[in-house]
């Protein structure tokens, strides 16, 4: 087994459309949250919605790491580079998300900033080594499957002494957000999660207990295939109709109950919670981040450099937030396709191609014109 | 006594030497870069007049120009380098217009310091690729930056070609109901040029397809099937050429994702890189769009031809106001197959 296009394959999605389709019951409505972004982008890529029956619908969640960074955090990005001089280095995606003052990591590294795209925290690490008389800072974004790796390398840090590395630690949490979308008031009517892959690997499905035990909401948790998505639905739709409320696993090819614990282990030994964080569409959200103990202060870049993080409202016209609760599609934005596109993103779910805009756009938009 | 023979001029030193800033200076050091290496590796009549410009016989049949500049990074990769890239990318250009490439004009900006050897080799993968060709490179400049301006050398290459009288291509002529014709796999060139920068290694090799295919297309061209668009899909991928094609022509298309082969080490290359193999670029390849009722003719040349053994048909143009390009998947679903956003690879031709 290659792990390429096995979990892709056209007769085996076919069989599990018949078997979705068997088990919706027509009279009811069956409201589907996929919380990572990873597939929300493989339901687009793979046009797994025209596989669905019209009663079962998939609510795009909060978790796609850039969509989530609120301006704020852009802006002290911008700020490290531009002010302090530093070396900035972050993923990808994150260069292109919306800052205050019409700026971005991209458009401030064209007006001189030293803003570097990396694939890992090691290619961070070894710019610091490189460049021993500049400030190496890493962007650290992402959910619990992105924190093991920043950790490592502030370990690796530390144990080589070295004085020109920090990160800038934005690592959210993804319970918190569960839980932040199940609590709010005026809740979105949801009938189940399909749960995270990769973050799983790490924290295991014993995390998510809470979610059915408590809020009774069915979870199962799934691979980023096509396949794995389609099956995650067919349970889903299996403990709905039969009055189940479960942590279910359909990846257990990869997550475990426990998780991985060495990563769990070495992510406390270096991060602790905050009290809280600021998410963009969730709002302030409490013990939701994390952020470096006391020991490794010295890589904090918040503490080096001394830059506070100042909120910043959102675009007025943008529905990302709403769209991020899962309250609204992208369609419902004013300003999707027109004002905002993937060249030109206003808010940051048009960014990523796990944003539920971007997704929709770049795949899904020939539905509106059907 | 002074025992240097008349005359005597000492060659450039191919082997240590490097670009300095009188090679680009229009003075005696300019005049010896050109006649040791690009004269001496191009070899034509037309260079050796050392005219500033070549005076080119009168043809039969409209001229087709085309321009391309090359800065791919890095320099040498599996498959090729820049030299032997900007020969195929400008020939390519001008020969899915239907014409027969002739002639090419060649400028080089090169950056202090670059080492001469690695000039040497550029210039003569370029000669080779223009000689395998049939072209003639008649006319060139070269300038030189200083130090940091540049990243070793820039090639900008202009080729001329003639157009036989019937041939009527252009990428507003796609109609509903042809077929949409590839040459091959895709996304060799770009995931070679990747890997290499990276210093990625994967156990399969990954090598550029970069290749002249003006034969491939003269074949083609010889069925007399009725073809409408011919453009090889460099930068931005499949996805980006078929979207400008839809766009030019005010049509749709419906792609077939199973139909659309990609060789199984680039596969597993851009799934770990997080790359979708229809935005990257290729350089031996090119899409057809051909009346439908052509479409077996079409492929049994394009099948004869070491170029495009694995043609095959992978859409159908359509009618649709919106001009998209969508895809049923192979899971049986369909998506939008959308413009390149951003930028998926930095500097790949």
């Amino acid at each position: 087994m290659k792990y390429v296009d096995e979990f892709r394959d056209g007769s085996l999605a076919r069989n599990i459309a018949a078997n979705i389709a068997r088990e919706a019951e027509p009279q009811r409505t069956y409201r589907l949250m996929e919380f990572c972004g990873g597939h929300t982008h493989a339901i687009s890529r793979y046009g797994i919605a025209d596989l669905l029956p019209r009663n079962v619908q998939m609510i795009h969640g909060p978790g796609c790491p850039v969509c989530v960074l609120p301006i704020g955090r852009i802006d002290q990005a911008i700020r490290l580079a531009r002010e302090h001089g530093v070396i900035l280095c972050t993923y990808a995606d994150t260069l292109r998300v919306p800052a205050s003052d019409h700026l971005s990591l991209m458009r401030a590294k064209a007006s001189g900033a030293d803003v570097r795209m990396v694939y890992s925290t090691q290619d961070a690490l070894k710019l610091a080594r490189e460049h021993r008389s500049r400030e190496v800072v890493f962007f650290a974004i992402g959910f619990e499957t992105t924190t093991p790796p920043t950790a490592v390398a502030v370990q690796q840090a530390a144990s080589e002494g070295s004085k020109n590395f920090s990160i800038l630690c934005n690592h959210v949490l993804t319970p918190a957000a569960m839980h932040a979308i199940l609590s709010a008031e005026n809740t979105v009517k949801l009938d189940g999660f399909v749960g995270p892959a990769h973050v799983s690997t790490v924290i295991g499905s014993r995390p998510y207990e809470p979610f059915a035990n408590d809020y009774g909401k069915p979870v199962v948790i799934a691979g980023f295939e096509p396949l794995d998505v389609m099956q995650a639905i067919l349970m889903l739709l299996r403990q709905v109709n039969e009055g189940r409320a479960e942590v279910e696993n359909e990846f257990t090819r990869a997550v475990t109950r426990d998780g991985n614990l060495k990563a769990q282990k070495l992510v406390a030994k270096v991060f602790e919670l905050r009290d809280s964080f600021e998410w963009r569409g969730l709002g302030s959200v409490p013990h939701s981040a994390l952020k470096l103990r006391e020991a490794y202060a010295a890589f904090d870049a918040e503490r080096k450099f001394g830059v506070g993080y100042t909120a910043v409202p959102d675009n007025k016209a943008c529905e990302c937030a709403a769209i991020l609760r899962g309250y609204k599609s992208p369609q419902d934005c004013k300003i999707f396709g027109t004002v905002c596109t993937p060249e030109n993103p206003v808010g940051s779910c048009m960014v990523s191609s796990e944003g539920a805009c971007a997704a929709h756009y770049s795949y899904g938009r020939f539905r509106e014109t059907a | 006594m002074n025992t240097t023979k008349p005359n005597y001029i000492r060659p450039l030193d191919f082997k240590h030497g490097r670009v300095d800033m009188s090679h680009g200076s229009g003075g005696r050091a300019m005049a010896q870069l050109i006649s040791e290496l690009f004269a001496a590796a191009f070899d034509n009549a037309y260079l050796a007049q050392g005219n500033d410009g070549a005076i080119l016989p009168a043809t039969n049949g409209r001229l087709v120009m085309a321009t391309d500049a090359h800065v791919v990074s890095p320099l040498f990769f599996p498959g090729g380098d820049i030299g032997c890239l900007s020969v195929h990318g400008t020939i390519n250009d001008v020969a899915v217009m239907g014409a027969t490439p002739l002639y090419l004009s060649a400028s080089f900006i090169l950056e202090e310091g670059f080492p001469l050897a690695d000039l040497k080799r550029i210039v003569e993968s370029m000669a080779r690729a223009a000689r395998d060709a049939g072209v003639i490179v008649v006319t060139g400049d070269t300038k030189v930056v200083q130090q940091g301006k540049g990243d070793g050398v820039f090639i900008s290459t202009t080729g001329v070609g003639v157009l036989p009288g019937g041939v009527d291509l252009s990428g507003d002529r796609a109609r509903p109901g042809d077929c949409i014709v590839l040459s091959g796999t895709i996304g060799d060139h770009g995931m070679a040029i990747l890997s290499q920068r990276e210093g990625l290694e994967f156990s399969a090799p990954i090598v550029s397809d970069t290749a002249a295919l003006h034969g491939l297309i003269a074949a083609m061209l010889g069925s007399g099937a009725a073809l409408r668009v011919l453009r090889d899909p460099t930068r931005g991928g499949l996805a980006t050429t078929l979207n400008e094609i839809a766009k030019q022509s005010g049509v749709g298309m419906m792609l077939d994702e199973a139909a659309i082969k990609v060789n199984p080490p680039i596969e597993a290359a851009c799934e770990f890189l997080g790359l979708d193999p229809l935005y990257v670029a290729n350089e031996g390849k090119l899409v057809a769009i051909c009346a439908p009722d052509d479409r077996e003719r079409l492929l049994a040349v394009m099948r004869a031809h070491p170029l495009a053994r694995e043609a095959g048909v992978i859409g159908e143009v359509i009618a649709d106001a919106h001009g998209f390009v969508q895809m049923t998947t192979k899971l049986g679903g369909r998506r939008v197959v959308d413009w390149l956003a951003g930028e998926q690879l930095p500097r790949i031709c």
